[in-house]
């Protein structure tokens, strides 16, 4: 009776005390897999963001190319619009001439669960991605990665911010 | 109907590191009649102690919604013995219960912490107990008082002794930083597990609550990572292309229901920690994520949207055979079940708003527990008296919790960013 009592509490010491510095860097060595971002520079992230105004569909431009990289979709929803398909095409284009690895982004708005969301943001990354290699682009050069909800382009729960962080970048 | 309470019972400061969420308590409604309790101030030779162990056992029951802890300051006494207990000193003013107690520190060095609980009107001793350990663990012993307490009044097992993981995202430089962390069950105590400039998700306590696994984007993708409490060990589980995500540890802790798209769209898939293999589940071409285990280990509950809207489905592991669970509404996803293995939380889209609900899987009755529009990520906790999940407060992401008999509430508001994500340990 007695011994039980104090196991909880001798738990829970064992554990608080081990739980200072029990913070670890991102970059720390994990065990197995490759943990190194050695595909794709990733330190910038999803940084993006830096569309203004409410209800105005506008996006980064590519100085390089002068061509949209981001796409926008409606809720719920992982078709392309019409209004994409012209600088995709242009995407497409350029890929063919000049092969290079390509991340396609995938994103949700904050609405529904996390993980639903990610599965959303990968639907809508897939959905360029087949666009993509319809038009003849080698499918190797193109990875999905969804970031669900988690990265969103705009921090307002309002419908503008949301149609602003239903999209697929092109990086 | 339910009184409103509204007051701030305490706020908890730990560390000076602005890297904190700062969790605090802040107790939204009661059930209409709670027990009253007194906690008389519980000190070391009339002196107070590091930490107020009295004040910590007052927040938890109140916490609770269950019990109103007295004021000290109302208190017309403070015994810290049975032996100064005058019980109508505590039935003048109707108090049902008494805590009395003092700590002592042994020859070892070790604290000592001898309480009772007494039932005023019965002039009855409920139990006397004594609670051992060090200066460090003036809170762990305050928690063990108010789980002792709360079970011999209720007959529910406290739950105060448990912890909370989840991810915060606080703004800083211009750009979102993510952590995980673990606290106590209290917003106490909080510690940080991992720290990253990539998003964090989908914290999964280990059936032990020895080890928590996530998922992180650290590489450029998402990976799922198991990492220990105690020493902050951790492995890498999966680096596959397109989805790695929602892990779930089976309930003999020896494998993890996860969520991978290798294969074209997102399945559910059974990963053994001995072999290190994967065993595909779910095969369909819809969406099935959120994998969730019934606590016999044959199980599984996930969400799918393989009829058209997101539901909650049952898979039993071994034949295989899928059962549709929710019907009310086109969106139900996220699915937690209580240990009963009989009370299923979810989160529910009812009039475009996402809330909290539950439905019991025997009666098939649903219930909205909460009122805001973008909650998520409900946790039940181990004594399955209480959920919690995440919600907005204005621009923020804060934790709310709510009993399963949406009786009473309370919110863990953070000083800084957002925080979301709650995952509530086992015992």
């Amino acid at each position: 009776m007695k011994f039980e009592t104090l196991k909880p509490i001798l738990a829970c010491a064992i554990l608080s005390s081990f739980l200072v510095g029990c913070s670890s860097t991102p970059s720390s060595s994990t065990d197995g897999t490759d943990g190194s971002s050695s595909t794709m520079s990733t330190d910038g992230g999803v940084s993006t963001g830096s569309v203004d105004g409410g209800g105005i569909s506008g996006s980064d431009i590519d100085v390089d190319g002068g061509i949209e990289t981001v796409f926008y979709f409606d809720f719920d929803k992982s078709t392309l619009k019409p209004e994409s398909l012209a600088a995709l095409r242009i995407h497409a284009q350029r890929l063919i001439a000049n092969p290079a690895s390509v991340r396609l982004e995938g994103h949700a708005d904050e609405r529904g669960t996390r993980e639903y969301n990610m599965a959303l943001g990968e639907r809508r990354g897939s959905s360029v991605q087949e666009f993509l290699v319809l038009q003849g682009v080698d499918a190797s050069l193109l990875e999905v990665i969804s970031y669900g909800e988690e990265r969103p382009a705009s921090l307002d729960s309002t419908d503008s911010s949301w149609s602003l962080n239903r999209r697929v970048e092109i990086k | 109907m339910l009184k409103r309470v509204s007051r701030i019972v305490f706020l908890i400061v730990l560390m000076p590191l602005s890297a904190l969420a700062e969790l605090s308590i802040e107790i939204t409604s009661g059930v209409d009649n709670p027990t009253s309790i007194a906690i008389s101030p519980i000190m070391m030779k009339g002196a107070p102690l590091a930490e107020d162990i009295s004040a910590i056992v007052g927040a938890d029951l109140d916490r609770s919604g269950l019990f109103s802890a007295m004021p000290r300051a109302n208190m017309l006494s403070n015994p810290r013995s049975l032996s100064e207990v005058y019980y109508r000193d505590w039935r003048i003013i109707d108090m049902q219960y008494l805590v009395v107690g003092s700590v002592i520190r042994q020859s070892d060095g070790q604290l000592s912490a001898t309480f009772s609980l007494v039932e005023v009107a019965g002039e009855r001793v409920l139990f006397t107990h004594v609670a051992k350990g060090r200066d460090s663990q003036l809170r762990d012993i305050a928690h063990y008082i108010s789980d002792k307490v709360f079970y011999t009044i209720t007959g529910i097992k406290g739950a105060f002794s448990t912890r909370l993981a989840y991810v915060t995202a606080i703004n800083e430089g211009g750009r979102q930083v993510f952590r995980l962390m673990v606290s106590d069950a209290d917003g106490a105590r909080e510690r940080l597990m991992l720290k990253s400039k990539e998003p964090i998700m989908s914290p999964a306590w280990s059936p032990d609550a020895k080890e928590l696994a996530y998922v992180s984007f650290e590489t450029g993708r998402p990976a799922i990572f198991r990492q220990r409490l105690d020493n902050a060990k951790r492995e890498q589980l999966t680096n596959f292309k397109g989805l790695n995500g929602a892990p779930a540890w089976s309930p003999d802790g020896k494998s993890m229901a996860l969520v991978l798209s290798k294969d074209g769209n997102p399945e559910i898939y059974l990963y053994r920690f001995a072999t290190k293999t994967f065993t595909r589940l779910t095969r369909h071409f819809s969406i099935d994520t959120e994998p969730n285990w019934m606590s016999d280990g044959k199980s599984l509950i996930f969400t799918s949207d393989r009829g058209g809207s997101p539901q909650i489905y049952k898979l039993n592991i071994i034949s295989r055979k899928i059962e549709r669970l929710t019907f009310n509404g086109s969106y139900n996803a996220r699915p937690r079940l209580a240990a009963d293995d009989r009370t299923l939380v979810m989160v529910h889209r009812s009039q475009g708003m996402f809330h909290i609900a539950s439905q019991d899987l025997v009666t098939g009755d649903l219930r909205v527990l909460t009122q805001t529009r973008l909650d998520e990520s409900p946790t039940v906790a181990p004594n399955g008296a209480m959920l919690m999940y995440a919600t907005k407060r204005g621009k923020k992401g804060v934790l709310a919790a709510v009993s399963i008999d949406a009786g009473s509430r309370f919110l863990l508001p953070s000083r800084r960013g957002d925080v979301r994500e709650p995952a509530w340990s086992p015992f």
